[in-house]
């Protein structure tokens, strides 16, 4: 058989189509997995009520709180009346349409992106949706995920399809080895600052090379997490043993016979040679430092070694323009080093960085050190499991004896729906993935940062890496 | 979705341009949950002036609106189509949708009909010198009456189609239905259920 080689996305999408579209109409492509939160889901469900029709697979479809759901206090009753209206509305819609939920409190609950492959329901070359951009997360297991509106959650609920058009493929090879203090976080950011915040849109990006190779799911998931920022659909890691072992005994993976059958499959899940990509971006992981954003889009970012970029180096006028205004916004300076930027507040937590190895990896910087005075510091797990894990390590001891807060799960400040918000004017370093005007807080400034970044600020009190700290205590 | 063939009911003149989705709903009404009951949302911001159109008695049953150019711009918030959807629309003239709106009117049923400025304006005229005239929309010609004026208007021959059929997005895909069942069975058995839940 000679056949055209593909791409792993293109595969994917190769193995769910349904109905292949004809004369310029999309193609119809199965979803397996679905995700639903309580912010973009109650008009897919009324909508549904609307015109009497079912969900048709609630045994492809789970759902958790997370958006909304309160960090503390989480035994009383939610005080914002949106947010408590939200949630209700997706327990009573999950109830009524047979979906299965994890409410606050579940052990299963938590950020959306977080629970899903935490409970094994992620996997190689699935088509994963959800109302939520952040869904490219799911990509880091070789599977085709993707944000939707709401319009298209009634859609999959009502047929377990979606009509698309095709993506375009970019190819983002990151070759060589990571330096001490450099993470999957930094990659991204590194990413997003070549090709820009719109650099990706229409395309699908596989993420490949040794640097990728070398990472843990969780790290691969950071990357794909952050697709979205460069303006792609989504991103891919096609699947290896890294995947197959971070799968492997989880509740809901593949067993016996199964895993057998799948592992043989997902085999298959690579890139062909010769396969040809729309676009390929290089990136030397070798010379990666920790990064940081200095703007109001995530593509505004530089090296934790560098400085503030003035806006006379950008040669593109609506980019100047947009470095000017993001100057104003943020309150900073030309010129002015990055390392020496004094921020209020430390967020740890989000889908892009609040799992198990990003609470380590920021205990590790913390343990024995002494929090700046100045710093408030909010810890906030992915999900309840992610919480209950880092109990039994001790890792709570270590962030509640630095002086930071440990929380209850959810996305808390990384769009502040709950009450976890920064003030006007105040500055914060956060593992999140959206430094946009306003998100954290109506006014508040976010600088975009590694987890290893974000534990180092809050001991020095600026913007620091880990490499800061040493002799300094 | 109904069918939509000949309709007729009472028409509205909207003497306004650039009728942007935060006048026709403005932001607030998005916390709500539901996708219907955005009936006192529409135009909220015009309602409360007696001399706006809709609180007119000869209009205020109005249910084919005629505006200004660039209707439905700015945000492509879908509750802009369910406001004037749930206050009883059914069809909007304009010289000039906004796309975004327009696709989602489609969607919903509303049909969005492009005529001229010219003929918008002797609409108008017609309607403000005979408070509650009916316009006749008839999607299977493409023509609206008002009074003695019949005018045709543009639509895409797809959402035409759709609307004559009655067919939303979702009943579109469901004409696959058998296709969808097919692939379903050839499904390999790895694939994750999440039901029965494990774990918790
Ligand atoms: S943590 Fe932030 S980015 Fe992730 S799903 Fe929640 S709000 Fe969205």
């Amino acid at each position: 058989m000679s056949q055209k080689p593909l791409t792993l996305a293109e595969k994917v999408w190769r193995d769910h189509l349904v109905v292949k579209g004809t004369d310029g109409a999309p193609d119809l492509l199965y979803i397996d997995l679905h995700l639903v939160h309580e912010v973009t889901s109650p008009q897919a469900f009324d909508g549904l009520r609307l015109a009497g029709r079912p969900v048709r697979r609630p045994d492809l479809t789970i759902a958790t709180e997370d958006h909304n759901t309160p960090t503390m206090d989480i035994d009383k009753p939610i005080a914002d009346l949106t947010s408590r209206t939200q949630i209700h509305a997706l327990r009573d819609n999950a109830k009524e349409f047979g979906v299965r939920i994890h409410s606050l409190g579940d052990i299963e609950q938590g950020i959306v992106h977080v629970v899903g492959p935490q409970l094994g329901l992620t996997m190689p070359g699935l088509t994963v949706v959800c109302g939520d951009s952040h869904t490219s997360t799911h990509g880091a297991f070789g599977a085709l995920a993707f944000g939707i509106g709401t319009s298209e959650v009634e859609h999959v609920l009502a047929t377990q399809t979606l009509p698309l058009k095709a993506f375009k493929t970019m190819a983002i090879n990151v070759e060589g080895t990571l330096r001490p203090g450099v993470t999957a976080k930094d990659i991204i950011l590194a990413i997003i600052a070549k090709i820009g915040a719109s650099g990706g849109q229409g395309y699908v990006l596989e993420y490949r090379g040794s640097a990728i190779r070398a990472l843990s799911m969780e790290a691969r998931m950071t990357i794909c997490n952050m697709s979205i920022e460069a303006g792609a659909r989504a991103g891919m890691v096609a699947p290896d043993e890294i995947t197959y072992a971070y799968l492997k005994g989880r509740p809901h993976a593949p067993e016996g016979a199964d895993w057998d059958a799948a592992v043989e499959y997902w085999e298959t899940l690579k890139t062909d040679e010769g396969a040809v990509f729309d676009k390929e971006v290089f990136i030397d992981a070798d010379q990666l430092d920790p990064f940081v954003t200095w703007g109001t889009n995530p593509g505004q970012g530089v090296s934790l070694l560098d400085t503030v970029p003035s806006p006379t180096e950008f040669d593109d006028p609506n980019e100047r323009a947009a470095a000017e205004r993001a100057l104003e916004y943020m309150d900073l300076t030309a010129g002015t080093p990055m390392k020496s930027i004094k921020v209020d507040t430390v967020f740890l937590g989000s889908c892009t960085n609040s799992r198990i190895e990003d609470l380590r990896a920021a205990a590790e910087v913390i343990k024995g050190q002494k929090k700046a005075e100045h710093i408030r510091m909010l810890v906030v797990p992915g999900s309840a499991r992610v919480r209950i894990e880092a109990e039994a390590e001790g890792l709570d001891q270590v962030f509640k004896d630095f002086g930071a807060e440990w929380r209850f799960a959810g996305c808390s400040m990384c769009l502040g729906m709950n009450p976890d918000q920064l003030a006007p004017g105040e500055r914060a370093a956060s593992t999140s993935n959206r430094n946009f005007e306003g998100r954290q807080g109506k006014g508040a400034r976010t600088h975009l940062v590694s987890p290893l970044v974000a534990a180092a600020t809050a001991i020095r009190g600026t913007l620091s890496s880990p490499s800061d700290l040493e002799g300094s205590n | 979705m109904e069918k939509f063939e000949v309709y007729s009911g009472v028409a509205v003149p909207l003497r306004r341009s650039n009728v942007d989705t935060d006048q026709i709903i403005p932001a607030v009404f998005l916390k709500r949950i539901t996708k219907t009951g955005y009936d006192d949302a529409l135009f909220s911001a015009w309602r409360s002036d007696p001399d706006f159109v809709l609180n007119q008695p000869a209009f205020a049953k109005g249910s084919v609106l005629f505006a200004g150019p660039d209707f439905g711009t700015g945000s492509s918030r879908e509750h802009a189509v369910w406001a004037l959807r749930d206050y009883g629309f059914k069809a909007v003239f304009s010289s000039k949708f906004a796309d975004i709106f327009r696709g989602n009117s489609g969607k919903q049923g509303l049909v969005t009909g492009v005529i001229s400025d010219n003929e918008t304006e002797a609409i108008w005229r017609a309607l403000e010198a005979t408070p509650g005239l009916e316009a006749k929309v008839d999607l299977v010609n493409r023509e609206v009456t008002v009074g003695d004026l019949t005018v045709k208007f543009e639509i895409d021959e797809y959402t035409r189609w759709r609307l004559l059929e009655g067919l939303d997005d979702i009943g579109l895909t469901l004409r696959d239905e058998q296709s969808i069942t097919d692939f379903e069975a050839r499904r390999e058995p790895w694939r994750p259920k999440t039901l029965p839940a494990k774990g918790a």
